[in-house]
């Protein structure tokens, strides 16, 4: 039970710091990054949930329910870059502050 | 039946990154109609014989994807359905204007992703599924969002797509602990456990902070304005009307049938009650401040969905099961005339900004005289927004007001009160500009008759909801698959 408690923690921990990350950081890159150690803590709980010694056995489910989160995240991560190169390419610089007023053509 | 109505818009959205040109809008409408029937003839099916489960491929819960359809999915798949079908038929008329044209190619399959995938999260019955649905979702509905690729498009989508991915990770947490405690992902083996630990309260915790930062509810709405404004008008409708719904919905069910009255505590749900008040107030405040069409429009979404979430302290507190169902019946009615009603607000302001060019207020004038279908679409689907009778939102105001005041928790009753009387200003803010003529101001481009047909048509139903309440009262309280405590049997 104590080596899950450790691995939850830290799991948590690992969270408190993503979040922490995306809302303190102005840069866009930094805020996708913090969102993926954010995803990184949830990862880890989940994973370190597969032994549980309820059978002896290792459970499958943690470990697919991972994997799927791997997938997601890594196409949303890339979705999200794509965006800030955009955001770069039409204001120079990667903050979500800049915002003109006028739409440009 | 349900397999279909999430198989025919992924399809759909495939081919039309296959095929160029109007191909592809010919593929959309067709996926539009196929989809729009096959919600109908589901909702009727679910009217009729009650609700159905189903394994997909024949594997039992649980390994296989179950799927769920109830009283409470079908009303939203019949809301997605009418809305999907009405802006299919608008954007085909929007997108083949000259300066719209090239939006086209990336609007048609990301609409059809976000269709199937909205379908897809209204028959969800097992949580991991929920998280994986509700990323597609935020992903096609952000890539919409960004579709015009203005900076301010683009810089709002990014805001909005960081915010739900950071609502999404905190369900995922949330899922994490509530395997940890069950061993389940199951939504309905989930719900027959009723110890409620510590695990349990957090993981609600969790989904619920996850879920009501998608939803926009009041500290979280900031980036639903630029969001939702700055989009075509017809992604702003399916924006406003059903992506926000669908968390909404998710938030019902996890409230409802996960966790029921064991973990849910009356702070929360008061809390609750309490941000959905805030959030009328704050957001048709800011609704009346606003002098761009499209924003007022925005925020006013964000004062209205305030009220869906006066349906946790009456429901999670009142102790009369017989009025538990009534405020339950008239949050979930609020969602359905709210989805309805702002459409076709949006898909007439779509219309009030191609032909005048701007979307400045004070360019409204002269509007009443040129363009008198979409003013009077404007005047309907506001109606149904400050809750006149006969229309639907009437009819939900006045189940909410009836249940505040017989479960004594009177000051609730602000939300309702307060908010149609802002809600009556803004919309008479924009009416009243559509009636001054002024001379200086010359109007206006031509609007395709689709254009204000398909918005006048939201617009009619979002009042003819208002008559047919029985059936919609009937699919909320007999055929769900949940119980209201002491009250309905599944």
């Amino acid at each position: 039970m104590t080596t899950l408690l450790i691995y939850a923690f830290t799991s948590i921990i690992l969270f408190s710091i993503g979040l922490f990350g995306l809302v303190s950081h102005p840069n866009l890159i930094r805020k996708i990054v913090s969102l993926n150690i954010m995803g990184g803590g949830a990862f880890l709980f989940l994973i370190s949930l597969a032994y549980h010694g309820r059978s002896p056995d290792i459970d499958p489910v943690p470990q697919a329910m991972v994997l799927t989160g791997i997938v997601v995240t890594i196409s949303a991560t890339a979705f999200a870059l794509c965006l800030t190169r955009r955001i770069r390419e039409k204001t120079g610089q990667c903050l979500l502050e800049h915002c003109p007023d006028k739409p440009e053509t | 039946m349900p397999e279909l109505l999430i198989l025919v818009p992924f399809t759909g959205a495939l081919l039309c990154f296959l095929f160029p040109g109007h191909i592809r809008d010919v593929i959309g409408l067709l996926c539009a109609v196929l989809t729009f029937v096959a919600s109908i003839i589901l909702t009727g099916n679910i009217y009729q014989n009650g609700p159905i489960r189903l394994n997909l491929g024949g594997w039992k819960e649980p390994l296989g994807i179950g799927m769920c359809v109830d009283g409470l999915s079908v009303l939203f798949i019949f809301l997605t359905g009418i809305v999907g079908l009405l802006v299919s038929l608008y954007s085909v008329s929007f997108f083949s204007k000259a300066n719209n044209q090239s939006l086209a190619k990336h609007f048609w399959p990301l609409w059809l992703f976000l269709w199937g995938s909205l379908n897809s999260i209204f028959f969800v019955s097992d949580i991991f599924n929920a998280y994986v649905v509700m990323e597609l979702i935020s992903i096609s509905a952000a890539a919409l969002a960004a579709l015009s690729g203005t900076n301010a498009s683009l810089i709002a989508a990014l805001r909005y797509f960081l915010l739900a991915m950071a609502g999404s990770m905190a369900f995922l947490l949330g899922v994490g602990f509530l395997y940890a405690q069950t061993g389940t992902l199951d939504m309905y083996l989930l719900g027959a456990v009723t110890d409620g630990g510590p695990l349990m309260a957090m993981a609600l915790g969790l989904m619920t902070v996850g879920l009501i930062m998608k939803t926009a509810l009041f500290p979280f709405h900031f980036w639903l304005p630029p969001a939702h404004g700055e989009a075509p008008a017809p992604v702003s409708a399916v924006l406003s009307a059903l992506v926000i719904k669908g968390s909404f919905y998710l938030l019902l069910r996890i409230w409802c049938t996960v966790f029921q009255d064991t973990t849910a505590s009356p702070q929360t749900a008061t809390l609750l009650g309490l941000l959905g008040l805030t959030g009328v107030i704050w957001g048709s405040y800011q609704a009346i401040i606003q002098n761009r069409l499209k924003l007022i429009i925005a925020y006013s979404s964000v004062g209205q969905v305030g009220y869906l979430f006066l349906l946790f302290p009456l429901v999670f507190i009142t102790l009369d099961p017989a009025w538990k169902i009534e405020a339950w019946t008239a949050c979930v009615f609020q969602t359905i005339s709210h989805g309805l009603a702002k459409a076709a607000l949006f898909l007439a302001a779509g219309n009030l900004i191609h032909a005048t060019g701007t979307e400045n207020l004070k360019s409204m004038r002269n509007i009443a005289d040129r363009l008198p279908m979409t003013t009077f679409t404007l005047a309907l689907a506001g109606v149904s927004l400050m809750g006149l009778p006969p229309s639907g939102g009437f009819v939900a105001k006045w189940m909410l007001l009836q249940s505040i005041l017989a479960s004594g928790q009177w000051w609730l009753a602000a939300a309702p009160i307060l908010g149609g009387l802002l809600t009556a200003a803004y919309i008479f803010r924009i009416l009243s500009q559509a009636f001054v003529s002024d001379d200086q101001i010359s109007c206006c481009g031509h609007v395709s008759f689709v254009m204000e047909k398909s918005a006048l048509l939201l617009a009619i139903f979002s009042i003819l909801i208002g008559f047919r309440s029985k059936e919609v009262i009937f699919l909320l309280s007999e055929q769900v698959y949940f119980v209201i405590q002491g009250g309905i049997i599944p």
